[in-house]
């Protein structure tokens, strides 16, 4: 029942071999959901089997202002502008003691560009969270924001790495990559890390042995031949360092963007995207449905499609929300525990750096 | 297991009609995207076109008193309370005059059961609507609303069907079914109708040539059994009439009801879907449902068996009643079924198409 169109390429992952540029492109157009998604599941069971993941995590922005205008945010705000916010050292302990009773395992941290915050804010932000909860994974700061406390300090990527583990950072998120095109980063990101730059990052990280996500921002103005180079670039830096952990596609949302006229990402897209690149990220562990960005319905579903984590309990998030998410903002670990057995899966409590955190 | 699972691949490949068991084996031991193939095979088969139709309708709620008063329902209003309407001829007229404006083709009136409201009133209503809207057709009345008329006007059920059907009454809608097992109507307090009665109004009407569709409302009280149970009672009534245009599974949607609990899964919604459309061998189409799943699910449910796209449902008062707000636009729905590689066609209740 596999369409000849899709022959060449299950035959391929059959057989475990590295698909190309042109398998992507013929998977990319293709309409055939079911056979894309039963070509990752194989591969998704061969990576991890039943096992799915999730974290009990807390998400801290610590502030809004940022000094570039993305055209696809609809978070940031510029300095004095309504609705913007840096928060305290204080607020940010608050936020930390308030879920001081929950099994919090990972701390996600990224913010905007605040040319008002000093250097010293981004290392006491790590400081104040290690502080409170010594145990927690740190998982803080994309390649963006490490570039820019680079030119902030006048210190090497390498030196504000340094700073950041001396202070508690353990992992690095995926975001800031966007799309891997000089035609789109002109139109829609022009201030931001060049691509190259972006992976240059990722790989001091990864010789310093902090394990860092990887992510596509899709579902704006690029082409599908740029998503493709997109997951090619990404699986060329990996066989290069090892050290990208996961991979999380993100939908584009329009909502409060310079650029709400588009549609929202359907269905369809969001688990092609799921399920080609773990079709194509053959030398990633972990493919990520993050269902603060997608909802838990796709979400849900895209475990069958390739998925084998839906990120965790969060409680508080408000990039996507402020580009009009209507999730939820957390989900307990029943509700991630029954959505996930639900498919057949085998649930797996994890921290940032995916060991397994067993019940008490 | 596998080896059942292999058995029932090569009947749906080769056509042949499932079992009750077979079908308990789909439900419990099978994975979604088996499911979702064997659900796409059946529906290629029946639509081989890469076609997705919709219809543009509206719903119109002539009231919201009833004394049914079903736990899982949260648009009713009691009698004499001042939480109900009555919509006027006036109201329903400029509601009409706005679903033609918008290209509309059809109107679904359904409302409580009304102590009031006899047969004249409705006679009175169609021919109205008959003589001032030619063009629109009545698709209206679930078999709780005509089986009610029926005992509160003292008439038999086929003079009830008979006089609607002459007032212009074209075809009915598939709502009230819920799950068509007595045992799961007794707990959700919807003694409306029992099954038997719901298949028979359906019978008869399908039997002076009226058209109708068939729902099941699910993830409440009810086991994969009753679901099963229904499907096939719908089956066997198809069997007997092939007077079912289309079959509608949607979810049950619990805030504001009195039966409360949770919303059920996508998992369980597209896993619903696909076996609704492999057991159903002789339902020439199924609806997914955007107004309970939204518009991603809805769109990913075409692969599961899904054909039609609903309504774009000018109005809908009853699931938006329990919490739930999906809208979408005409474009909107055009998009997604492109996206998904199917053409859009819009058609009528018969499934007839109009562009």
């Amino acid at each position: 029942m596999i369409p000849t169109e899709l022959q060449t390429i299950y035959n391929k992952v059959k057989n475990n071999e590295r698909l190309s540029f042109e398998d992507g492109i013929v998977l990319y157009n293709s309409n055939e959901l079911l056979t894309i998604g039963k070509m990752a599941d194989m591969v998704r069971k061969r990576k991890n089997g039943r096992r799915t993941y999730f974290a009990m995590n807390q998400h801290i922005n610590p502030t809004n202002v940022c000094r570039n205008s993305c055209l696809f945010c609809a978070y940031y705000r510029k300095d004095g502008e309504e609705g913007a916010y840096r928060m305290s050292l204080d607020t940010i302990r608050k936020k930390v003691r308030a879920r001081i009773e929950e099994g919090i395992k990972e701390i996600h941290i990224v913010g905007g560009l605040d040319d008002k915050l000093p250097y010293e804010y981004y290392l006491d932000v790590l400081r104040a969270v290690r502080e409170i909860r010594p145990d927690v994974n740190i998982k803080a700061y994309t390649a963006v924001e490490i570039a820019y406390l680079s030119e902030r300090s006048g210190k090497t990527w390498d030196l504000v790495l340094d700073d950041l583990i001396a202070v508690g950072l353990q992992a690095m998120p995926g975001g800031g990559a966007e799309i891997f095109s000089e035609r789109v980063k002109r139109k829609l990101f022009m201030d931001k890390l060049s691509s190259q730059d972006w992976i240059k990052i990722h790989h001091i990280a990864h010789k310093k042995g902090i394990r860092t996500n990887a992510t596509m921002l899709y579902g704006h103005i690029e082409t599908l031949e740029e998503r493709v180079e997109h997951l090619v670039l990404l699986r060329e830096a990996q066989d290069v360092s090892g050290g990208f952990l996961t991979f999380i596609p993100l939908a584009f949302h329009p909502e409060n963007t310079k650029m709400h006229k588009l549609p929202r990402a359907t269905g369809f897209d969001d688990l092609k995207n799921i399920a080609i690149s773990r079709l194509l990220l053959d030398n990633f562990d972990h493919i990520k449905a993050y269902w603060v960005m997608m909802g838990t319905k796709t979400a849900q579903i895209a475990l069958a499609f390739g998925a084998d984590d839906i990120d965790g309990s969060v409680v508080e998030e408000r990039i996507y929300h402020m580009a009009g998410s209507d999730s939820a903002q957390m989900m307990t670990k029943s509700q991630m525990r029954a959505l996930i057995s639900e498919c057949g899966l085998q649930p797996v409590e994890r921290d940032a750096l995916y060991n397994e955190v067993k019940e008490c | 297991m596998a080896n059942n699972l292999a058995v029932i691949q090569e009947k749906v490949l080769n056509n042949t009609r499932l079992s009750f068991d077979e079908g308990l084996i789909l439900f419990e031991e099978t994975g979604l995207l088996e499911l979702g193939s064997l659900a796409n095979h059946v529906r290629r088969q029946k639509h081989p076109e890469p076609m997705v139709t919709y219809i543009i309708d509206r719903n119109i709620n002539y009231t919201n008193f009833c004394v049914a008063k079903c736990d899982f329902c949260a648009f009713y209003a009691d009698l004499g309370s001042g939480e109900g309407y009555i919509l006027s001829k006036a109201e329903i007229a400029s509601k009409i005059e706005e679903t033609l404006k918008l290209g509309g083709t059809q109107i679904l009136m359904q409302g409580g059961l009304h102590p009031k409201l006899k047969i004249d009133y409705f006679e009175d209503l169609f021919r109205y609507i008959r003589s001032a809207f030619p063009t629109i057709r009545i698709h209206s009345l679930s078999p709780a609303e005509i089986s009610y008329i029926a005992k509160i006007s003292g008439l038999s059920l086929e003079e009830t069907l008979r006089r609607l059907k002459e007032a212009g009454l074209a075809s009915i809608p598939g709502g009230g079914a819920e799950i068509l097992v007595d045992e799961v109507r007794k707990k959700l307090n919807a003694y409306k109708t029992k099954s038997e009665e719901w298949l028979h109004v359906m019978e008869m009407a399908q039997k002076m040539d009226m058209k109708t569709t068939a729902t099941m409302m699910f993830g409440h009280v009810e086991s994969h059994a009753d679901r099963l149970e229904h499907l096939i009672k719908v089956r066997e009534l198809q069997d007997k009439t092939g007077g079912f245009t289309a079959f509608i599974p949607w979810t049950y949607q619990p805030e504001n009801t009195k039966l409360g609990g949770d919303k059920t899964t996508a998992y369980d919604y597209l896993k619903t879907l696909a076996i609704s459309r492999i057991m159903l061998d002789n339902v020439p189409n199924v609806q997914v449902s955007w107004v309970t799943m939204g518009a991603k699910i809805a769109q990913i449910a075409l692969q599961f068996g899904g054909n039609d796209f609903g309504s774009l449902m000018i109005e809908e008062n009853v699931v938006a009643a329990a919490g739930i707000h999906f809208r979408m636009s005409l474009n909107e729905i055009k998009r997604i079924i492109k996206d998904a590689g199917y053409a859009p066609h819009q058609r009528d209740m018969e499934y007839n198409l109009l562009d």
